[in-house]
């Protein structure tokens, strides 16, 4: 290593160790003043301790907080929900264009998932045409739920959740709209060219740069409402959600277009760049939105503040440093450098920091409330998804360690905890999100509650028995591998068994996300219940906010 | 009521009340992180020569690579074996630890991170048949039992009599077709010629010059 580089690696933990303690010192001195009245911005006047969860009939949110008095909201709440209300509804067309066609794709993305995971069971089934083999499926699955599903999915969630905590309505819609369309035909155009067999070749980033232009259009169009919306924001304070959002929407541009770059990167500095950018992808774009999503629904459903303000203030900028440069330590073992694979995986270690921080918040804000997870779908789904990210988390720290990397890293054990991430974490938040968004923008009742309750335990018992299948399989795959008498074939047969358990989770999130493409579509064409509004809360056709709507 | 007035803004919330200032902030976190992540190994490893023991593919190895690369061969097999203190790579005969210097030909690179199949960097040193290759990806089963490869039987074609130019694919009885003979494609051909040129077993230039530097 030339002193030059040590230098560099000695700054880089300097920096990241000394803005902890800055942080930590700033949340120290400011504790008391400004935490816990930060945390309150997403109530209005005196609605601390009042649920709100549209995701159950009107009225019945009352059995989330028994002790609530839901008629006691005073007039001085009335502006504050009369703009939420506004605020929801002006986002109603971007959010729903993004919502079902994301559907669409979580629909056609966990199908092939399925086919895919089948074919290790199968693997003389469907081997007629190069379309239909493995490894072209396997790409569709993976881009169908990252860019289709999650990542428009996502988006909903954000072009819903700004306006409603910066009080104001969606700036430019047409532009969020026109950027959705644009989004679908690239998703759209990148499978097609997938199974064709036209691809960059690199994991997570094999949609031919080409048609990343088209992403990189969309994703333009989208940033302006959002930023817009910003700009014309009716609150002091950004609450934590806004901060991750934000973040998230200047990342993730940045990090596409250095990776999809063509001809640019070359051999091991290409697997370097493609690591950097696919652990991001979950890192600083999945990850944020979900996080940014719990931290508002949590306390929103439960009316109640989070925990601790100050420290969310750690967990995001603890993030932003760890988790921006923990990418390599999928590369452990490989041709690249030494010093670049250390810095990795320090920081990946040091990610238990944020986690931990997160995790404080969004679990002991549920202490004392595990009861409302029976009565609030949205609950059950955040909260759930909360929980994997803590495990998931904290797992991903350890496998990043040489001993247990150098027995999990080329194994299934990979595969379920990626699974973990994207799905048990990140898609069941997002989740959460569209039972509570849905009635808000739409004004109309999910239909047929029962059905949230099948997609829950579909995605969750599925999602569960998915990744503990492979994890036990992977450790077995990597057991046998690093025993130099087995021939590598063993290592083959010892996952069998667990690969199969596999199809079977992956079914059963796959039934889970019909029932729940079912349950949408009942809704948005109108077959389901229109909204009856609590008595405290304003309905909707009276909306007229003079000073809003200008 | 704004709400400006129910919570005034505190000393502490300039940091979170000024969007530019965030974005700027984490705009700059994620620039270092591409300055320590992406910079440092861009200016590193571009000094780096390609292996004097290595060499260009030919025109047939590359079409054979972008088959390996369109078929996705990379989602079940890794092309960077490990040191020998760092797994069995090394005695499974999978070849020795590879370097940077050994990838300078490859775009995109093909590292890989799963081994549901074992480590090709050097499939071409451990196994140089083409006939075997030819089978083993007409139906992997019939070479490598308990295998879960995928068939790739659209790489080739079953015809009644085999043509003058025809390379013919020995297939065991059990997995032949009922009537004819099978030969390969040109891609089958294109794809066998790129695994038999995976033979990184040249003494690296890279690893001796490390080891000098270590013993100064």
């Amino acid at each position: 290593m030339t002193p030059t580089l040590a230098t560099l690696l000695l700054i880089t933990f300097a920096v990241s160790v000394l803005s902890l303690v800055v942080l930590g010192w700033a949340v120290w001195r400011h504790h008391m003043r400004w935490g816990p009245a930060a945390a309150r911005v997403i109530f209005g006047p005196r609605e601390e301790g009042i649920p709100e969860e549209p995701a159950v009939p009107a009225g019945e949110e009352k059995r989330i907080r028994p002790e609530a008095d839901l008629d006691s909201l005073p007039e001085a709440a009335r502006e504050e929900l009369l703009d939420r209300a506004e605020a929801d509804r002006s986002s109603a067309a971007p959010v729903l264009l993004f919502l079902l066609s994301s559907t669409v794709w979580l629909v056609v993305g966990s199908i092939v998932g399925v086919v895919v995971a089948l074919k290790f069971t199968f693997p003389d089934w469907l081997t007629g045409s190069a379309l239909l083999t493995f490894g072209r499926l396997r790409p569709i699955h993976l881009n169908a739920v990252i860019y289709g599903w999650l990542s428009m999915a996502g988006i909903a969630v954000m072009l819903w959740l700004l306006p409603r905590v910066l009080r104001t309505r969606l700036r430019g819609t047409w532009w969020a709209v026109t950027g959705g369309v644009i989004w679908n035909v690239a998703v759209t155009a990148g499978l097609i060219a997938l199974a064709f067999g036209w691809t960059d070749g690199l994991e997570w980033m094999e949609i031919p740069w080409a048609i990343d232009i088209l992403f990189v259009l969309a994703g333009g169009l989208m940033a302006v409402p959002l930023f817009a919306t910003l700009k014309h924001r009716r609150v002091g304070h950004l609450y934590v959600s806004v901060w991750y959002f934000a973040a998230a929407l200047v990342w993730f541009p940045i990090l596409f277009v250095i990776g999809n770059w063509p001809n640019l990167h070359f051999g091991v500095e290409h697997a370097a760049v493609n690591w950097w950018f696919a652990h991001n992808v979950l890192g600083l774009w999945l990850t944020p939105i979900g996080l940014g999503a719990a931290y508002y629904l949590i306390p929103k459903v439960l009316g109640k503040p989070i925990y601790s303000y100050s420290l969310s203030l750690v967990g995001f900028w603890a993030l932003a440093l760890f988790y921006s440069q923990a990418g390599i330590h999928h590369l452990i073992g490989g041709p690249v450098p030494t010093w670049l694979v250390t810095l990795s995986i320090v920081q990946s270690v040091m990610m238990v920091i944020p986690v931990i921080a997160v995790a404080i918040n969004h679990h002991v804000t549920m202490v004392g409330h595990f009861r409302a997870l029976r009565h609030s779908p949205t609950l059950r789904f955040v909260v759930a998804g909360a929980m994997m990210y803590t495990a998931v988390s904290l797992t991903g720290s350890l496998q990043s360690l040489r001993s247990v990397n150098q027995l999990v890293h080329f194994t299934h054990y990979t595969v379920g905890h990626a699974h973990m991430g994207v799905y048990a974490f990140a898609s069941m938040i997002v989740f959460g999100a569209i039972y509570f968004l849905v009635p808000r923008v739409t004004a109309r009742e999910w239909p047929r509650p029962a059905l949230i309750s099948w997609h829950f335990w579909l995605s969750f018992l599925g999602v569960g028995l998915y990744v503990v299948a492979l994890t036990i399989g992977g450790v077995l795959q990597g057991l046998a591998m690093m025993d130099p008498d087995l021939p590598f074939i063993e290592s083959v047969r010892v996952t069998l068994p667990y690969l199969h358990a596999r199809s079977v989770g992956g079914a059963m999130m796959t039934a889970g996300h019909l029932v729940f493409a079912y349950h949408v579509a009942v809704l948005v064409l109108g077959r389901g219940p229109v909204r009856q509004e609590a008595p405290w809360r304003p309905k909707l056709s009276s909306l007229s906010n003079p000073e809003i709507a200008s | 009521m704004a709400a400006e007035a129910l919570f005034p803004l505190q000393p502490g919330d300039r940091l979170v009340t000024r969007v530019f200032a965030l974005v700027i902030a984490v705009t700059l976190i994620l620039a270092f992180a591409a300055l320590m992540l992406v910079v440092q190994p861009y200016s590193q490893l571009s000094r780096v020569e390609p292996d004097p023991g290595s060499a260009p593919y030919t025109v047939e190895q590359a079409r054979g690579r972008d088959q390996y690369v369109s078929l996705g061969c990379v989602y079940c097999h890794t092309q960077q074996p490990r040191d020998r203190d760092f797994g069995t790579d090394d005695e499974r005969g999978w070849g020795r630890v590879s370097t940077p210097a050994d990838y300078q030909w490859d775009y995109p690179h093909q590292l890989g991170t799963m081994r549901t199949g074992p480590d090709l960097f050097n499939i071409g040193a451990r196994q140089s048949s083409e006939d075997w290759h030819l089978t083993h990806l007409y139906q992997p089963r019939a070479v490598s039992p308990g295998s879960i490869m995928p068939a790739f039987p659209f790489l080739f074609e079953v015809k009644d009599e085999a043509g003058e130019d025809d390379v013919v694919v020995q297939v065991p009885p059990a997995y032949a077709p009922a009537i004819g003979v099978v030969v390969a494609k040109p891609e089958a051909l294109d794809l066998v010629a790129y695994l038999i040129s995976l033979d990184h077993t040249y003494p690296s230039a890279w690893l001796e010059t490390e080891e000098a530097a270590d013993e100064q």
